[in-house]
């Protein structure tokens, strides 16, 4: 077959096909981030400039108030959604778990937000909670004439809104993973916690949920990511506001790339992005790779 | 032992206890927590402004009509150009039908490779992978658009893809690398002795054993390619907005008055495609959460 | 010494849905009787377990436990504690909080649950690894915490499903004689499941072998040994396997022999259980050790046998012949200088062989 003479080594071929990775993750990630926090050292504004500056840029960026408030949001906004999710999934997860009727159908309910865009669920729940139309506006014709829920136009309590969609979106995911770990659990403990006497309240929380660690870990991390890419959500539902109640960090770098055109301002709000994704991700990584080698065992 | 009408014999009656009314209370109540919202989509979807000023989210439409869909569909305003949805669902699917296939084909050869292969820097280059996926979108955002711009794909319907299979990487790589990791290695060392030899063993071996996982990243794939957002904003030029970007617009740019019917109609139309996508993968939906759950 | 509760199983049936796993079944088991419950996968022998625990429902049919009918109690009222095949040790907790947990639960006080889980581990020798995970544990040790577990809470009755299966063959036998001191000790009701025949002639008082959900023999390890009701129960039984030779019987004069081939054995001495017919078509079983062997020379007609094979197994030996057309082992004792080819005279005495209807495979 004329083909074998082109035949070239299966190792040379292997490495060949991993030349696209390898020149990705070189040019794309480490390039495009290093090229980032480069400029963020530098008197870029709207042009990149050449002049490195230290920690200028940071200096401005901590003294921005447009900043101090994104960050302030997102950490309300970060522990409260994950929290409420993590916990709203697991009691959903451990609901389904009892041999209820209709498992799937519940189970596709609750993850079908998942599915969607941030968008879509920004968009309905933006619709939800208007003030004069959606939920407020129902349970005041209901007789509760003095009942508010206008807390998307409130300076503070923007952010709560935020939660309450990002929950709504995301505790299906919790679930689905909660669940998974807890059908994960050998049968015979079940057996050996009934002729003990346990009762079901009490077997869940003092030995299923500690055998859940590496999940409810699975689940935090992946709900966590989401918290610092954070935008689309924003965007669609209050776009930052009212005013600036609910800006967040991806929005604050999106829109100081491009409407504001101020790339130094920018890429220092980036890099610290990444630096504290770097925080959380690192030991989260590290304690995988060893429980991995452990595993391996 | 106290007086027992009945002597136990045979089956257990089972009682509805406190405990299991509680539990079924619970459900319900979520499940109308995650349904309502929908509900709501549709519904006012199907209403008239003149119902809908009446402020009653939770009621069904009088006279339910497809008016607001049509209108979303094709007449829509996003700035000057009134040509409705149809235009970011095409520029959706034109996206899809390139990006789906290329990151799938890069994520699975690489994944394959990295598997079975032992090549230099592989370990290193895995390790890497993992890594990088928490990283931000926004570090990379000017550095592409400059580079980009350079080489003349800014703004293009190349440009996104470009993008979507370069950020579809690690995950797709991963996925894949795992699944042929499972597989058992006598598979692959018979084909060798065989004869056969890198690419020879990915297409006859690998991919036919690979359909479930296959299945998986399309879902993975279709699922967050379609629901993306800020990429399609950034790199994929005014020609070709994908919906979602193009639903935000019409939504939140509008002048005057809203029309709620017809802005729920519009994030209905885009919510569809990835609902269809999900209703009909059935178990195969969960298996893609918990295979991009679990980083290595 | 307390004294374990007697056991009723009575007409019990169980199944799931439309599937019945076990039909119309009877047991009744001695108070601190320790009964195996012996047979091989998919018998029904685990089912039948978990139902006198109260971990499945019954159909039909009663359990007494102790006297009181526990049909409809749950697994913690019955007076019972079990053992499992995967231990199933709650990992995150300590052995002694895996022992202590149940008893804590229950509102027993702080002296009391002290006193058990202490004098379990001293029994079971763990009490230097009170204080470790199970993760910490090895297979063994992991077994012996778990059996410490249903040890405090002196139970009527201990069941145990198939707790030695997932380990090693030495340890096997080292925990075998740990219960069978147990039992002896605390003189408890033991039922045990188990699919390894040695196990069950070994710690048993009586044993209930089951096949196809059903119990095909009910006796004490004498009895299954030496009578197996069927050919199941005595193929199932004894290592090495018994020996068998199909053939047919022939009625005469001086009483019943089994002809097969050259091989003809007068079967004096032999108890029937059934009445035998005239050229029924039957099975001889033998067992390897009930063969002996004597010199080549001057070997009655019918009694002669060439060695095929032997095998040394180290106490003795195992080795191999014909007979009536079938293959047979016997044993020799392990000085035994016979080799492959030899000549040998067969003697065997009839008490000790089982005849089986060669269709139905019940015991004549």
């Amino acid at each position: 077959m004329p083909a074998r003479l082109l035949r070239l080594p299966s190792r040379f071929v292997a490495t060949l096909a991993l030349a696209p990775a390898f020149a990705v993750m070189l040019v794309v990630y480490i390039g495009a981030t290093g090229w980032t926090i480069w400029i963020s050292l530098t008197n870029s504004r709207m042009l990149p400039g050449n002049v490195f500056v230290g920690l200028r840029q940071y200096e401005s960026l901590f003294a921005n108030e447009r900043w101090q408030v994104s960050v302030h949001n997102l950490i309300i906004f970060g522990s409260l959604f994950v929290l409420a999710s993590l916990a709203l999934g697991f009691l959903l997860a451990v609901a389904i778990d009892q041999r209820v009727r209709g498992e799937s159908l519940l189970r596709s309910l609750y993850l079908y937000p998942f599915s969607m865009s941030f968008v879509v669920t920004g968009l309905v729940w933006q619709w939800l909670l208007n003030p004069t139309l959606g939920i407020e506006k129902l349970v005041r014709g209901l007789g509760f004439e003095a009942f508010r829920f206008d807390w998307i136009v409130q300076q503070d309590m923007a952010v709560y809104t935020l939660v309450i969609a990002a929950v709504w979106h995301a505790s299906g995911l919790a679930m689905a993973i909660l669940l998974a770990g807890l059908r994960g659990i050998d049968e015979d403990i079940w057996k050996a916690a009934r002729v003990d006497g346990l009762k079901t309240w009490r077997v869940y929380v003092s030995i299923i949920a500690p055998m859940l660690g590496a999940s409810f870990a699975t689940a935090a991390v992946l709900l966590s990511t989401a918290v610092v890419r954070l935008y689309d959500l924003v965007v669609a539902m209050t776009n930052g506001g009212p005013g600036l109640a609910s800006e967040v960090p991806a929005k604050f770098v999106m829109d100081h790339l491009f409407e504001r055109q101020n790339l130094g301002l920018a890429t220092a709000a980036a890099t610290t992005m990444l630096i504290t994704v770097a925080a959380v991700a690192a030991p989260f990584l590290y304690w995988q790779s060893k429980r991995q080698r452990l595993l391996a065992r | 032992m106290g007086s027992v009408a009945i002597e136990p014999q045979g089956r257990k009656p089972r009682h509805m206890t406190p405990a299991r009314i509680g539990i079924y209370a619970f459900l319900v109540i979520t499940a109308l927590f995650f349904a309502v919202p929908l509900y709501v989509m549709i519904v006012t979807s199907l209403k008239t402004m003149d119902e809908i000023r009446l402020g009653q989210i939770l009621s069904l439409p009088l006279h339910p009509s497809l008016d607001a869909w049509r209108k979303a569909w094709s007449s829509a305003c996003t700035g000057l150009n009134c040509n409705g949805m149809q235009v970011g669902f095409l520029n959706s699917v034109k996206i899809l039908i390139v990006s789906v296939p290329a990151s799938i084909l890069v994520g699975s050869v690489t994944g394959y490779a990295l598997s079975f292969w032992r090549v230099r820097g592989a370990t290193l280059l895995f390790g890497a992978m993992l890594v990088v996926a928490f990283i931000p979108y926004q570090l990379f955002i000017y550095p592409l658009v400059r580079v980009f711009s350079v080489i003349g794909i800014n703004n293009s319907l190349i440009g996104i893809v470009v993008v979507h299979t370069i950020f579809g990487l690690p995950t797709m790589t991963l996925l894949f690398r795992n699944y042929f990791a499972a597989l058992p290695t006598e598979l692959f060392k018979a084909a060798r002795v065989d004869g056969a030899g890198f690419l020879r063993v990915y297409w006859s071996i690998m991919m036919p054993m690979a359909m479930p996982i296959l299945v998986v990243a399309m879902i993975l794939q279709v699922t967050g390619i379609w629901n993306d957002f800020i990429l399609g904003l950034v790199f994929a030029g005014r020609e070709n907005l994908p919906m979602t970007v193009q639903l935000n617009n019409i939504v939140n740019t509008t002048q005057g008055e809203r029309a709620y019917n017809v802005d729920m109609a519009a994030t209905m139309l885009t919510a569809l495609v990835p609902l269809i996508v999900y209703f009909g993968s059935g178990r195969w939906f969960v298996r893609g959460i918990a295979a991009g759950a679990v980083k290595g | 010494m307390r004294q374990g509760s007697d056991v009723d199983v009575r007409g019990v049936e169980i199944g799931y849905g439309s599937v019945t796993v076990l039909e119309k079944l009877d047991l009744h088991i001695a108070p601190s009787e320790f009964v195996v419950l012996l047979g091989p996968s998919g018998c029904g022998k685990s089912t039948l377990l978990n139902a006198i625990a109260g971990l499945i429902d019954v159909q039909a049919g009663q359990i007494w436990i102790g006297g009181r009918n526990a049909t409809w109690d749950e697994p913690k009222d019955r007076g019972i504690a079990m053992v499992f095949q995967s231990y199933a040790l709650y990992p995150r907790m300590t052995a002694r909080g895996n022992m202590s947990f149940g008893l804590k639960v229950a509102g027993l006080p702080q002296q009391e649950i002290g006193r058990r889980v202490q004098e379990a581990a001293e029994t079971l020798k763990i009490t230097e690894l009170l204080d470790r995970r199970p993760s910490e544990l090895s297979g063994g040790q992991r077994q012996r915490v778990a059996i410490g577990r249903a040890l405090v809470r002196e139970a009527g009755v201990y069941l145990f499903d198939e707790p030695l299966s997932n380990l090693d063959a030495q340890l096997r036998a080292e925990l075998r004689v740990e219960i069978k001191r147990l039992h002896q000790k605390l003189k408890a009701t033991m039922i045990y499941v188990t699919h390894d025949q040695i196990e069950a002639l070994t710690l048993a008082d009586r044993i209930a072998v089951m096949k196809d959900r059903i119990i095909q023999q009910l006796g004490t390890p004498q009895d299954i040994y030496q009578r197996p009701a069927n050919r199941f129960v005595a193929s199932f039984v004894g290592s090495p396997a018994m020996n068998f030779i199909a053939g047919e019987l022939r009625l005469g004069s001086d009483g019943a022999r089994f002809a097969a081939q050259a091989f003809d054995l007068a079967l004096n001495g032999y108890r029937f259980a059934a009445t035998p017919r005239d050229g029924q078509k039957v099975e001889l079983g033998l067992r390897p050790e009930h063969i002996e062997t004597t010199g080549a020379a001057a070997a009655p007609a019918g009694t002669e046998a060439i060695i095929e094979m032997v095998e040394p197994m180290g106490s003795d030996q195992l080795a191999w012949t014909r007979l009536g057309g079938a293959a047979a082992s016997l044993r020799l004792p392990a000085d035994s200088t016979l080799r492959t080819g030899d000549r040998v005279s067969i003697a065997i005495s009839p008490g000790k062989t089982s005849l089986f209807d060669l269709a139905t495979g019940q015991r004549l």
